[in-house]
């Protein structure tokens, strides 16, 4: 078990960085602090989809003509990972905008703090 | 006729272009837009339909220039077909019930803003239900979540913002669960097609390799949409979500949006993993236990409630019970009575929300329950469209929710286990019962006259009247003839395989 831990370290890292971002998206009560294990959870995955598409020895598939397919890595999870990219900074930005909005309303980031406040505004 | 084919595609792709051209658009132009094309993407799915039920067999259609197992497919079959036509339907009632609130709820600059999003949020739902692509699903997953989280605050009230940012948060951690499963299926199976995914599966698990990965994957992404579309213990972001949006955002969002995420899973399940695969590794029997607890405990908070948009809200929780019951099942007519449920729960559920706007026109917009009390005199379409939503939600025949228990019902006998028989046809009547009790409660309220009350009447408008009855209609076709839709749900199933 340990040395297959150890030959998939990158994959043992990815899931624990991805448990880290959960975990702060989740119990975070700080908007930011929020939205940054966002980006560590989904960056742990680009992580470990990069890890799976790398084969050892081989190189970045840029056809040139002067290579084959066997000299090339995997580029399917390198396309999933640009997606993912691009969709993970679209909700980060709705995110931080959201959070402004709030901001400037509330004047605090605390999630709680801000529910305690909305209460109040509609008496309930 | 081949040229049908191409329907699917221009009904994901119409939304898709109106919705930023929607952008540089005046709030009533952006209107017509956004309504021409919901209907011309239901009427391309009406003939979808037509068409996939006079060919007898599903097609699936390539897109780009990359045939499988490399490119990106749409799949189209009856079922797939009639998702589509049905949820524009609902789609395009709940805009026009809705018309004329969301004239006063968001400011005219800011109108063009949520047609943008009912553009994106349509096309989301009709490529969530076509996708033949796994990590396309994933995608529009997103967007579909970025959608709703406009809608939930386009009103942009203090309660709205926050509502929004709980339901981003939730539906994030639920996203980033879907994520990494795919990554780990990916990395298990080498593919991203269902049909090439589940060849890949049938192998592992006959070879006996890969088990675990391949449990955990399956466990993660059926949490993941567990937490989109609220089941039991995930649902505290709904009712804040669902309660206080504008009319139409409301019964969009209560009808169509978690309805797509079920699908893809009802798709992850029949045409990626197997039946048989999933009864293996036990998933059904986890969604069960928690679609039974949703069940009772989404009607137990309801009748709590004082506010009857929030009621309405968390009678939605019982409802997505139902639904996962029916999956935990895991036979085919589980499975049908579930799909059949999303159908008579979207019909429902949004006419109970659009005729509650019109109650609370009265009462500044304020549902508490006291204020209600004698509303249905005030504004009488609105009454009956609550009192036959109500209705259908409790049960009563003729209904479509009365349809879809029995098929419940039905199913049960046919469960596998007799303790999951027993379970559900008493989770069947107790949740009946806690329905009945909030919901022919504030059937009553509304038709209980104030003494001395001021005789104010306020016209409902004829956006109103044609939406409710439209959806009255919906209601009694899904409760009286539901048997071709039956039909077609039992063929569109067959044809997953």
């Amino acid at each position: 078990m340990p040395e297959e831990l150890l030959h998939n370290y990158l994959s043992v890292v990815s899931m624990i960085l991805f448990g880290i971002g959960f975990g702060n998206l989740l119990l975070q009560k700080n908007l930011i602090r929020k939205i940054i294990g966002l980006n560590i959870m989904d960056t742990a995955v680009y992580l470990f989809l990069a890890s799976m598409g790398y084969i050892a020895g081989r190189t970045a598939p840029i056809d040139d003509g002067s290579q084959t397919a066997a000299q090339y890595i995997n580029p399917i999870p390198s396309g999933l990972v640009l997606t993912g990219i691009v969709v993970s900074v679209s909700v980060t930005a709705l995110m931080l905008a959201l959070t402004i909005r709030l901001y400037r309303r509330y004047h605090t980031l605390d999630i709680d703090e801000i529910t305690v406040m909305v209460r109040a505004e509609h008496n309930e | 006729m081949d040229f049908i084919r191409n329907f699917p595609f221009f009904s994901i792709w119409m939304p898709m272009v109106a919705g930023p051209v929607s952008s540089v658009l005046s709030g009533k132009k952006a209107r017509l837009l956004n309504w021409t094309v919901v209907v011309a993407s239901g009427l391309m799915s009406v003939a979808t339909l037509v068409y996939v039920l006079s060919t007898g067999e599903s097609f699936t259609y390539t897109m780009g220039a990359f045939p499988a197992p490399f490119g990106n497919e749409i799949r189209v079959g009856i079922l797939e077909a009639v998702t589509a036509s049905f949820f524009c339907l609902i789609m395009v009632l709940s805009l026009v019930g809705g018309h004329r609130f969301t004239k006063v709820d968001i400011p005219e600059e800011k109108q063009n803003l949520f047609y943008i999003m009912i553009n994106l949020l349509l096309s989301s739902l009709l490529a969530l239900i076509y996708t033949n692509d796994m990590f396309t699903g994933y995608v529009f997953i997103e967007i579909n979540t970025i959608s709703a989280c406009g809608l939930i605050m386009i009103r942009g009230w203090g309660r709205n913002l926050l509502a929004a940012i709980k339901y981003m948060i939730m539906s994030l951690l639920g996203s980033g669960l879907v994520l990494i499963s795919l990554s780990i299926l990916y990395g298990i199976t080498g593919h991203l097609l269902m049909e090439q995914m589940h060849e890949s599966i049938v192998e592992i698990v006959q070879k006996g390799t890969y088990t675990e990965p391949l449990t955990v994957a399956v466990g993660l992404f059926c949490v993941g949409i567990a937490i989109k579309s609220a089941l039991f213990p995930f649902h505290a972001w709904l009712p804040d979500a669902y309660g206080y949006s504008t009319c139409a955002s409301s019964a969009i969002l209560s009808s169509l949006v978690s309805k797509g995420y079920i699908f893809l899973l009802i798709k992850f399940f029949y045409r990626v993993i197997g039946a048989e695969i999933i009864h293996t590794i036990q998933v059904d029997d986890v969604l069960f236990v928690f679609g039974i607890a949703g069940m009772i405990f989404g009607s137990v908070s309801a009748i709590q409630q004082t506010d009857v948009s929030r009621m309405i809200a968390f009678s939605s929780v019982a409802q997505i019970g139902y639904i996962y019951m029916g999956f935990g099942l895991n036979t085919e007519a589980g499975i049908i009575a579930s799909i059949f449920h999303i159908l008579a729960h979207a019909a429902g559920k949004s006419l109970l929300f659009v005729s509650l706007n019109g109650l609370t026109q009265g009462t500044w917009e304020n549902a508490n329950y006291r204020l209600l009390r004698g509303s249905a005199y005030r504004n009488r379409i609105a009454g009956i469209g609550f009192a036959v939503g109500s209705l259908s939600m409790v049960g009563i025949p003729l209904l479509a929710g009365f349809t879809s228990k029995v098929y419940f019902a039905q199913a049960a006998f046919g469960a596998g286990s007799k303790v999951k028989m027993l379970v559900t046809l008493i989770a069947l009547a107790i949740s009946t019962i806690l329905n009945a009790m909030y919901f022919i409660g504030q059937v009553i309220n509304i038709y209980t006259p104030i003494e001395n009350a001021e005789k104010k009447r306020y016209a409902a408008g004829a956006s109103m009247w044609f939406a409710a009855l439209a959806f009255i209609v919906a209601n009694l076709v899904l409760g009286m003839g539901s048997q071709p839709i039956f039909r077609w749900i039992e063929r569109g199933l067959s044809m997953f395989s």
